[in-house]
This record gives C-alpha cells, sequence and structure tokens, in this order.
C-alpha cells in the first residue's frame, strides 16, 4: 500500500509550489515531511489526497494510477492543523459520519465509534458538541474520525503545530501508537525536526517545493544527501563555513586547521563547506578530537539544563550548545570546541561528500 | 462625573427614541376626538374600538395578509437563490469574482423609485400586476444582494477544511450543504432572513406601485388618511402599531446573530 508520487509538480499562477517531484512513500510506515513553512509540504499532501489535481504528473496507490480520482471514492483521510469538525453534529456523529456515509450497519458503527473513542479517550464526551471541549481533545475527534473508516492511506497536516507544549507531547507520544496496527500508510507533516525524530520511521526533507531526502528518519538525520537536507533536519539550524583543503589539512583559515578524516583525504584539493550541529560546538573540550577556536558572543541563551550561545567566529555565524548554565556577556571572547569527528563536508555542487 | 449624571444622558437618549412609539401607542387607544381636540398624555376616554375596527374590516386585515404573503414569499426565494450564489462566491476564484461582487451591491444604490416604472410596465405587459409574487420579485432586486453579502460573509467563517473534510469521508456536495454546511451557517441564515423580511416588509413605494386591490400592502392602506367618515387618525395609529409588531417580534428571534453580522462588517 504505497503511495507513489511520478513527476507530479504544481504551480499556481506563476508561483511554483511544487517542482517535478518523484518520491515513493513506504507502505505501513510513519512517513514525516519535513520542511519549513512554506515548503510545499501541504501542497503536498493535498496532491496525495486528491484534494487538489497535479499540473503535471500521475500518483499512484497500490499500483494503480489515481491522479483523476475524486476524494470521495479514495480511501483517504486528512487531519487538518485547525481542529475541523462539524461543529452541529456531537462528538459521536463526528466520529460514526463516515461511516455513516458508507452504509455500516448500526450497531456495527457504534461498536467502531466507542472502541475509537475510548483509544483517545474521548468516552466521556460522546454526547457533547465539538465547540465546548478543549483544544487537544477537538483534535483527538478529527483523529478519531480519521482512523474510524480504515482507510489505507491517513494524512496528517501538522496536527499538533495549535495545540500547547504539554498537549502536544502527549498527543506526540500516542501518535506512532495509534497507527501501528491500522496497515495504512501515515504521511505526517512538521516544521520541527526534533517531531521528525521523535516519530521514527521515515523522513521525507522538503525545500522550497523540492524534495531533496527521502529514507529512515534516523539516516536521513545522520547522513543527509546535501547541504539542503542537513540545513531542513537541523534545529538550532546547522553550522557551516567554506574551508579550504590543502593536502590532508582542512584550513578554516591560515591559523586554524585540521586533519580530514582518513575516507576523504584522497579528495580533490578546492573550497568544500563544512557543516556540524550545533551540540558538536560545545563551550567545554571534550574527549573525542577537537579544535580549539576563539569566538565573539552575540547572544546567549540558558535554558534550565543548556546553554545555547550565537557566536561570531572568523566572520561566520555559529551556534554552540552545551550542557550546564554557562553566563556569558554580549561580546565577550570565549573560545569553542568543535568536534571534527562529527563534521560533514559537501562540495561545490552542496553534495555531501562520502566519509 | 458622579452616578446619577452617568446615567443621565442614556436615559434621555432612550426618552427621545421612544417618545415617538409611545405617543403613536397611546394615541392607538384614542377616539379621533380626542386626539383633535384636547392634548393628553395618555388615553382620557380608552377605547379598543380602533383595534377592532382592524380585525373586522377586511379593507384593514387584508392589507396585513396581502403584506405577510409577499414578505414571506420574498424571504424564501432571497434566502434560497443567495445561498449557493455566496457559496460560490466564498468558495471559487473565477473570472470576474470580485467585480461581480461588487456589482451586486451597486443594485442596493439606486433608489427604488428609478425601478417603479419598469416595473409597473412590465408587470402590466405580463399579467402580474396586482399579484403577490410581482412584488416579491422586485423585492428580490433589493434582497437578493443584501442576502448574498451577508451570507458570503458567514460562509467565509467556515474554513474551506470543513467542506474537504466532508469529501474526505464520503460526502457528495448536495449531502455535505444540506446536513453540514447549512447548520453550521444557520446564525447567518437567520440574519440574512431578517434583512430581506425588514426591507420588504417596510418597503413601501414599490409594494404600492405594483399593486391596486388583490395584493395591496398594509403600508399603503394606512397612506390613505381620510375616509368617508372624516379623520380616522385613532385607526391609523392602532394600524401603525400592529405594523411595528412583526418587526419587533423577528428582531427578539435573531438578536444574537445581529451582532455577529455586524462584527462581520457585511450588516
Amino acid at each position: 500500500m504505497a503511495i507513489e508520487l511520478k513527476g507530479v509538480s504544481k504551480k499556481v499562477g506563476a508561483d511554483t509550489h511544487i517542482y517535478p517531484t518523484d518520491l515513493r512513500l513506504e507502505k505501513d510506515a510513519f512517513n514525516v515531511l519535513l520542511g519549513t513553512t512554506l515548503s510545499g509540504k501541504t501542497t503536498l499532501l493535498r496532491l496525495m489526497a486528491g484534494l487538489e489535481p497535479p499540473g503535471e504528473g500521475e500518483i499512484w496507490f497500490n499500483g494503480e494510477n489515481v491522479t483523476g480520482v475524486p476524494v470521495q471514492k479514495r480511501s483517504v483521510s486528512m487531519v487538518y492543523q485547525q481542529f475541523i469538525n462539524y461543529p452541529n453534529f456531537t462528538v459521536y456523529d463526528n466520529i460514526a459520519s463516515p461511516l455513516k456515509v458508507q452504509g455500516v450497519s448500526k450497531s456495527e458503527t457504534r461498536q467502531r465509534v466507542e472502541a475509537m473513542a475510548s483509544l483517545l479517550k474521548l468516552d466521556p464526551f460522546l454526547g457533547r458538541h465539538p465547540a465546548e471541549l478543549s483544544g487537544g481533545q477537538q483534535q483527538r475527534i478529527a483523529i478519531a474520525r480519521a482512523l474510524v473508516k480504515n482507510s489505507s492511506l491517513v494524512l496528517l497536516d501538522e496536527p499538533l503545530a495549535n495545540l500547547d507544549y504539554k498537549l502536544r507531547e502527549e498527543l506526540r507520544d500516542e501518535m506512532p501508537k495509534l497507527f501501528a496496527d491500522s496497515g495504512a500508510t501515515v504521511v505526517y507533516t512538521t516544521t520541527e525536526p526534533l517531531e521528525a525524530l521523535m516519530l521514527g520511521g521515515f523522513t521525507a526533507t522538503l525545500h522550497e517545493g523540492a524534495v531533496s531526502q527521502y529514507g529512515p528518519t534516523t539516516s536521513c538525520y545522520r547522513n543527509p544527501l546535501n547541504l539542503i537536507s542537513a540545513k531542513v533536519f537541523s534545529d538550532p539550524p546547522i553550522n557551516t563555513a567554506q574551508v579550504d583543503k590543502r593536502g590532508d589539512r582542512f584550513y578554516l583559515d591560515d591559523t586554524v586547521s585540521w586533519i580530514a578524516p582518513a575516507k576523504i583525504r584522497g579528495l580533490r584539493d578546492q573550497t568544500y563547506t563544512v557543516g556540524f550541529r550545533p551540540h558538536h560546538l560545545t563551550l567545554n573540550d571534550q574527549k573525542s578530537e577537537t579544535v580549539q577556536i576563539q569566538g565573539t558572543v552575540e547572544v546567549a541563551e540558558l535554558s534550565g539544563s543548556e546553554t545555547v550561545v550565537h557566536l561570531n567566529v572568523r566572520g561566520n555565524n555559529w551556534v554552540s550548545e552545551s550542557s550546564g548554565i554557562h553566563p556569558f556577556d554580549i561580546g565577550q571572547q570565549t573560545d569553542v570546541y568543535m568536534q571534527i569527528a562529527h563534521c560533514m563536508y559537501f562540495d561545490q555542487d552542496q553534495m555531501m561528500v562520502q566519509n | 462625573m458622579n452616578r446619577s449624571a452617568k446615567w443621565l444622558v442614556p436615559t434621555f437618549y432612550i426618552l427621545f427614541l421612544m417618545l415617538p412609539i409611545y405617543w403613536l401607542v397611546s394615541m392607538s387607544f384614542k377616539t379621533t376626538n380626542e386626539i383633535l381636540g384636547v392634548f393628553s398624555l395618555w388615553p382620557q376616554e380608552f377605547t379598543l374600538e380602533n383595534y377592532r375596527k382592524i380585525f373586522t374590516d377586511p379593507t384593514w386585515y387584508n392589507g396585513y395578509i396581502n403584506s405577510l404573503i409577499y414578505v414571506v414569499i420574498n424571504t424564501v426565494i432571497s434566502v434560497a437563490v443567495a445561498l449557493p450564489a455566496a457559496y460560490a462566491f466564498s468558495r471559487y476564484r473565477f473570472l470576474g469574482d470580485k467585480h461581480l461582487f461588487f456589482w451586486l451591491l451597486t443594485n442596493r444604490m439606486a433608489p427604488p423609485a428609478v425601478f417603479a416604472l419598469p416595473f409597473f410596465q412590465l408587470y402590466s405587459a405580463t399579467g402580474l400586476f396586482d399579484t403577490h409574487i410581482a412584488v416579491a420579485l422586485a423585492h428580490c432586486l433589493f434582497n437578493i444582494p443584501l442576502a448574498v453579502w451577508i451570507l458570503e460573509g458567514f460562509m467565509s467563517g467556515v474554513p474551506k477544511e470543513l467542506d474537504e473534510t466532508a469529501y474526505l469521508d464520503g460526502y457528495s456536495f448536495w449531502r455535505f450543504f444540506i446536513r453540514i454546511f447549512i447548520p453550521t451557517i444557520a446564525a447567518g441564515i437567520g440574519v440574512a432572513m431578517f434583512f430581506c423580511f425588514m426591507y420588504s416588509w417596510v418597503e413601501l413605494l414599490l409594494a404600492k406601485t405594483l399593486t391596486s386591490v388583490n395584493a395591496k400592502p398594509i403600508a399603503a392602506t394606512m397612506t390613505r388618511t381620510a375616509s368617508t367618515s372624516g379623520y380616522e387618525l385613532g385607526l391609523l395609529a392602532a394600524a401603525g402599531t400592529l405594523t411595528i409588531i412583526p418587526g419587533a417580534f423577528v428582531i427578539y428571534f435573531v438578536r444574537n446573530y445581529i451582532a455577529r453580522g455586524f462584527a462581520l462588517g457585511r450588516v
């Protein structure tokens, strides 16, 4: 039950929302579409659902071309960022509505709705109207309605974005469990890299209407194909700098250099982009091999157990993330330690070089 | 400012507003002789004779029946036509949609007198003159644009994702529209009906021009100030009082929704 986009693109007026895209999302799996706002996540979901026709290309589902098939005839359900429920129906009728339209018998409907309601902890509210419930409960209704009809494709468009922090965490933990037994292909969009990592499964990174990478979530995170994927899949943003490779060393400038990892030591001598995540640039020396560089503090954010420092290091704006509380003054000079084992190198086409 | 002074201005304002209505109601319980003869703040000789006359004389009570018939026909037609039109304006983008939407309003910019002659000629030629449907259709010219504007505002407040969710659940368009969408915007329909009702109920010129006997509205009946028995001011006041009642009645039912209509800037 895989969904496959074949050369799908979408233009609205002169704006390209989706560049020609080939993407095959894994069946029976939790797929995450990760990208910033306006990267085309929602458009891609709407194309998969059939709510919008693609400008070009075809959409295949279960080995069948469904490009022109109206949404009513597809086995798709969708949950939106806004809490969308039928305001004039009770919670019970909201969840039961797809079954009613399908002509499922009354007794079976009751049984399925009640099972779904208890799974989503909605059983005390079945007689109430959605507007009387909290945002988290309203979104649970929408999720229950999407699940109750056992559709083979479930699309979730930033379903937790409008919820407050606590509810979001709670529902996020439940999310993969809810869909585990459904046998459906699930596509979930989010702007938060952390959310993608927590949900697991597979991730596609999206940037400005183009899919830059698709694969198992952890491997996307560890081995980004290119600089764009690395940037999309990093929060706080990934640190980058131009480095020159000369012989077996990388030079940030004349005074800061480090030895290239053995695997890429044989690469051509030229300018590369080095990228490393903020938690690999620390305020104290680590056990692994590090390079010490001095930088100027621009902003320091202290959270409960972490210190995030924005630094200017030789003209590059970097972010350092360390555990512990380290107060800083703005403009202060400090030493930071870059863990070179975790550096990723990108060539001039922004493709990651193999290491 | 002390407490009593704070109430002074609203009290005067309300008194000022209520005075003509009080005077009308008070006159309706007086005899014509008292109205013309003495200045009295309340009826000296309380009488229900004026009301009895209206409820027994067909030339009077038929006026109310005629008015109610064409007002109801007009309200039903206006809202029924405006619902799909407003849905199209709120949900679809098409060539010239914004111009068309604005053009609808321009129909309300012309005074009804402009249309009195063409309607009169048209209805006389087609045999619709002096029928209830003639007045109802004429009022549609003003009420349909108004209803479209009001309903479009309410419909645009409903996210289009609601429509999509229904389609994804398997609803056909019409099933969704009738079972889910119309109940969702019930408040808007109430407000639109109220304004259609009100406009049609108070409009005099077209209603008077397009009728003579069979569909003569109450407002036209009221404009004859003198009859064979001379001036009947008490009777007119009673008729006026009865004319206010349906409006007050309708306003009572939609009072909560009207505030929403005003908030949307469409009323």
